[in-house]
């Protein structure tokens, strides 16, 4: 279960960020945020090959003593970025997999309305919804 | 008669109820039901009925004037307040309440909104309509204001008709009303054009109106008794004078607007958003009326009912409805089941019932009721709708809801009704009137849907050789050159007998495939399984599964295409029918790979040939590829058919195969091998009309168009000699002994035809790609949901 979510846009802002409310948001706000730095080594390491070899899903970007963070990105340089508590039975790769995947495919719903308009917050009930089945559960 | 002075308010709903008593039109109510009804409505006893009747001189006329009905009505209102009836009362009485009207039967839900926005300014409603906090009575007292001048223009329309809720009910007992009133309205309504219903709903997409608002507050309470307004109200009422029930967001507007809202426009848009918004019993569920108004919305965006709406034109015309743009995109959410950024009829229905609803005070649902959600299966079409779902072979929902994308599509088209009179209405959308880009846009999306494109999935065909062969010419003959390109899907599908099952999966595919599924093993007629596939290329548009479940009721298995394989199909493919042919049949039939196989012995072609030369004789059709069939053996074994008497078919039919591949190849000397084939080609016309069809019908139409065509890239002689001879072919489809001259006719014609089939299956070829790219998504988008029901379990 992650215990933050967040979509970052192309030009890293953030489209849709979401954290468990318990601990401290804005923390998990600077997190994502260093991530992208991680996340932009990843994806200009692949150099030429682009897209083609590039996988989508980068794995695990950093990890703290508190916390791991995964990231994930599309073609269109969309980033989604997961944190999840280290104290967790860690979660296996395949499942981080799967949620990014779902993310994607949400998001990709997301991108379909033609009401979203590209690069708006994504404000959507079944979007939030999905994550809301990613994110742990708060005690 | 006493002279009756009524206020406006009444003047509206009495006119209102005068309207829709008068079914006739001819402004005068008979004694009819709907009078009676009425009057029982009103629950009163039925000797009071009788006085009034008898008070009101409907006794002495033998039926109701509009002046007989509005004193009966005002003498109902006295007798409802207890007063005792008197012709005097009437004038006498002053603020008497309106007649209350009781609707028993459970119609359907209907959110009666306000149709008498001033008759909730009165005060006396206020108990009924839970009104939103924000409206005040200051709108509707504009409101009525307004309506005041409407009401005579209400007068001369025919069609409001006013299910009586009782204002004064109590909100509890009002929705039940209403209810009531819905139904019976709806009962009364479906006489009547639906119109109002889309005519009001239509209003609120128009600039905020006074009325509307009024309405809209109505609406939003969902409670309002509109005592009036029942019936759809025409939209001829409604329109002209726009009002817009709708825009409860903007109050202010409608003020400003409130010139001509007409009750009865406010009432008929209140009608519609009371019926469109469902009652209580299901909140969701579309009335007939309903849908024929959101139909006939959709074909103002885009004429082919089977076909999409694309995201941006469902956008425009969404916006109209001057929702929240969340709100509108949660509606999106909710309405575009396959999420594919376009809507169907459907999709589109259940959005448009979404946004009315929420129009009307309903607040949207988390997820799509299941009255909304794309039906797999029509209600009424089941000639195509048909279980499916085992080919189908997915369990997701939006699979399923798509192939009844397709089936309903029939149905609809079936059961609407030509709500002319609603269409100039719902004119109202100005904006709309964009459509000319939209209907650009459905081209490019009807495109797939095109019947003539004939997207056939491969289908796994059980092949009894001789059997199918025969089908297949016989399929190819009858059928259209439409269903040309679907042959040679059709004949992949033998081979493929894998690929079928995939194709199930697939949206479109679904639709032909499940057909081809289905009818695999017994190809039928010729014309049945076109004219499924036609119906099937209907549900092209990602309503796959819907497809499937349609073919699944054993239609006539598809055409099969003919056996002859394009250029893409392997060479191999021909020579293996021609193999298979000879040999014990297989179903699956090894789908060689496109790379050509080593050419076969002459012997082996001319065998093909010759298998052929009995397809022709077998296949009395005159269209293109049976002929070429006969042609094109002929045609590619100019050397070896001289070799080779009449004689054995089986031997022939195999060499023809592997002949034509390699007088494919052999681009040198096409030349002379015409020449010599035209003569082998008599030859062969008599042996292969001796031959008996035998398995090789299949491969051996293959190879010959195959070879026509490589002829024809070959060369471009040949024709001038040969037109004769193809003359004479095409003229004789019979298993006729043919001439040389008719066999280069033929050769000329099958070059030809092999062309066309060529090009047919490479756009075939490029359709199934695309295909089966969608069905992978599909596949992974499955998988995807897969996982979510699965429980996480670490998680």
């Amino acid at each position: 279960m992650a215990v933050c979510i967040a979509v970052i846009a192309k030009e890293n802002y953030p489209l849709y960020i979401r954290s468990v409310p318990t601990q401290n948001e804005l923390k998990f706000h600077y997190t994502v945020h260093t991530s992208l730095d991680v996340v932009e080594e990843k994806i200009s390491a692949v150099g030429k090959a682009m897209a083609d070899q590039r996988e989508l899903y980068l794995g695990l970007l950093y990890p703290t003593e508190d916390y791991k963070v995964y990231g994930y990105v599309t073609n269109s340089k969309v980033k989604f970025v997961i944190v999840v508590d280290s104290s967790n039975a860690s979660l296996r790769d395949n499942e981080i997999r799967s949620m990014f995947r779902k993310l994607h495919n949400s998001f990709t719903d997301v991108m379909c309305n033609p009401f979203y308009n590209p690069g708006d917050t994504i404000r959507s009930k079944a979007f939030d919804g999905m994550v809301s089945t990613m994110m742990v559960q708060t005690s | 008669m006493e002279s009756l002075t009524l206020t406006d308010v009444e003047q509206k709903y009495y006119s209102d109820l005068f309207v829709y008593c008068d079914t006739d039109n001819t402004k005068k109510v008979a004694s009819n039901g709907r009078v009676l009804d009425l009057f029982r409505a009103a629950q009163l006893p039925s000797e009071v009925v009788l006085q009034i009747t008898e008070l009101c001189g409907a006794t002495r006329l033998g039926h109701f004037g509009r002046s007989q009905f509005y004193i009966a009505l005002k003498l109902i209102a006295v007798a409802q307040s207890g007063l005792p009836l008197r012709v005097e009362s009437l004038n006498s009485v002053k603020d008497l309440p309106l007649p209350r009207f009781v609707v028993a039967k459970n119609e359907q839900e209907a959110r009666h909104t306000a149709l008498y926005p001033d008759l909730e300014n009165q005060g006396s409603y206020q108990g009924v309509i839970p009104r939103p906090p924000g409206r005040g009575q200051v709108k509707k007292v504009s409101t009525h204001e307004v309506i005041q001048p409407c009401v005579p223009t209400v007068e001369p329309q025919p069609d409001t008709t006013s299910p009586v809720v009782s204002p004064h009910h109590s909100p509890p007992l009002s929705p039940q009303a209403w209810r009531k009133h819905k139904r019976q309205a709806s009962g009364g309504n479906v006489e009547r054009q639906p119109v109002v219903v889309a005519g009001a709903v239509w209003t609120p997409f128009r600039d905020a109106q006074s009325g509307a608002v009024v309405a809209s507050d109505g609406m939003w309470s969902a409670h309002s008794p509109p005592p009036v307004q029942e019936s759809w109200v025409s939209l001829k009422d409604i329109h002209p004078p726009s009002s817009s029930t709708l825009p409860p967001m903007h109050p202010s507007s409608v003020q400003e607007n409130s010139s001509i809202r007409t009750l009865a426009s406010a009432t008929a848009s209140n009608e519609i958003q009371r019926q469109s918004s469902s009652g209580y019993d299901d909140p969701w569920k579309i009335t007939d009326e309903q849908r024929q108004y959101y139909i006939n919305q959709f074909k103002t965006i885009q004429p082919d009912l089977n076909a999409f709406i694309p995201g941006s034109a469902a956008k425009e015309f969404f916006t109209k409805s001057k929702l929240p743009i969340l709100e509108l995109s949660h509606i999106w959410e909710l309405s575009d089941f396959d999420k594919d950024g376009a809507l169907t009829l459907d999709e589109f229905c259940a959005a448009f019932h979404l946004v009315v609803a929420r129009k009307n005070g309903y607040d949207l649902p988390e997820k799509l009721p299941e009255s909304l959600m794309p039906k797999l299966i029509d209600l009424d079409d089941s000639a195509e709708v048909s279980d499916q779902a085992p080919d189908v072979g997915y369990s997701g929902s939006p699979v399923e809801v798509t192939p009844n994308k397709s089936p309903s599509m029939p149905s609809l088209n079936q059961t609407w009704p030509d709500l002319n009179q609603g269409n100039e209405q719902w004119e109202t959308f100005s904006e709309r009137s964009s459509s000319s880009q939209t209907l650009t846009q459905f081209d490019s999306n009807i495109a797939p849907a095109d019947p003539d494109t004939a997207i056939v999935h491969p289908v796994p065909i059980r092949m009894t050789p001789s059997k199918i062969h025969m089908q297949e010419m016989e399929l190819k003959r009858t059928g259209s050159d439409h269903t040309h390109p679907t042959s040679p899907l059709m004949a992949k599908p033998p081979e493929h007998s894998d690929e079928p099952k995939l194709a199930t999966t697939l949206k479109f595919v679904s639709a032909n495939s499940g057909d081809a599924y289905s009818s695999s093993d017994s190809y039928t007629s010729d014309q049945d399984p076109i004219t499924s596939i036609v119906t099937r290329q209907r549900s092209h548009s990602g309503t796959s599964p819907e497809g499937l479940k349609v073919v699944a009721a054993p239609p006539p298995p598809p055409p099969r295409p003919h056996p002859s394989h394009s250029r893409s199909s392997s060479l191999d493919m021909n020579r293996t029918f021609a193999a298979v042919s000879t040999g014990p049949q297989q179903a699956g039939v090894v789908t060689y790979p496109p790379a050509v196989p080593p050419r076969p012995l002459p012997t082996q072609t001319s065998g093909t040939h010759s298998g052929h030369r009995s397809d022709e004789g077998l296949a009395a059709h005159s269209t293109t590829s049976p002929q070429q069939i006969p042609e094109q053996p002929n045609f590619a074994d100019f050397s070896q058919f001289q070799a080779f008497a009449a004689a054995d078919q089986p031997g022939d039919d195999g060499d023809k195969q592997p002949e034509s591949l390699p007088v494919e190849k052999s681009s040198d000397g096409p030349g002379p091998l015409r020449t010599i084939k035209s003569d082998s080609q008599e030859e062969r016309a008599t042996a292969i009309v001796n031959t008996t069809k035998g398995p090789i019908m299949a491969p051996p139409p293959k190879p010959v168009r195959r070879r026509l065509k490589s002829e024809d890239e070959l060369q471009d002689e040949a024709p001038p000699p040969m037109s004769n001879v193809i003359a004479t072919v095409l003229a004789t489809q019979a298993s006729i002994p043919r001439s040389l001259g008719k066999d280069k006719k033929a050769i000329q014609a099958s070059i030809r035809r092999n062309k066309e089939t060529n090009t047919v299956l490479a756009r075939l070829n490029s359709e199934l790609q695309q295909q089966l790219k969608d069905l992978l998504e599909e596949r992974i988008s499955l998988e995807v949901q897969l996982e979510q029901l699965r429980p996480f379990s670490h998680l």
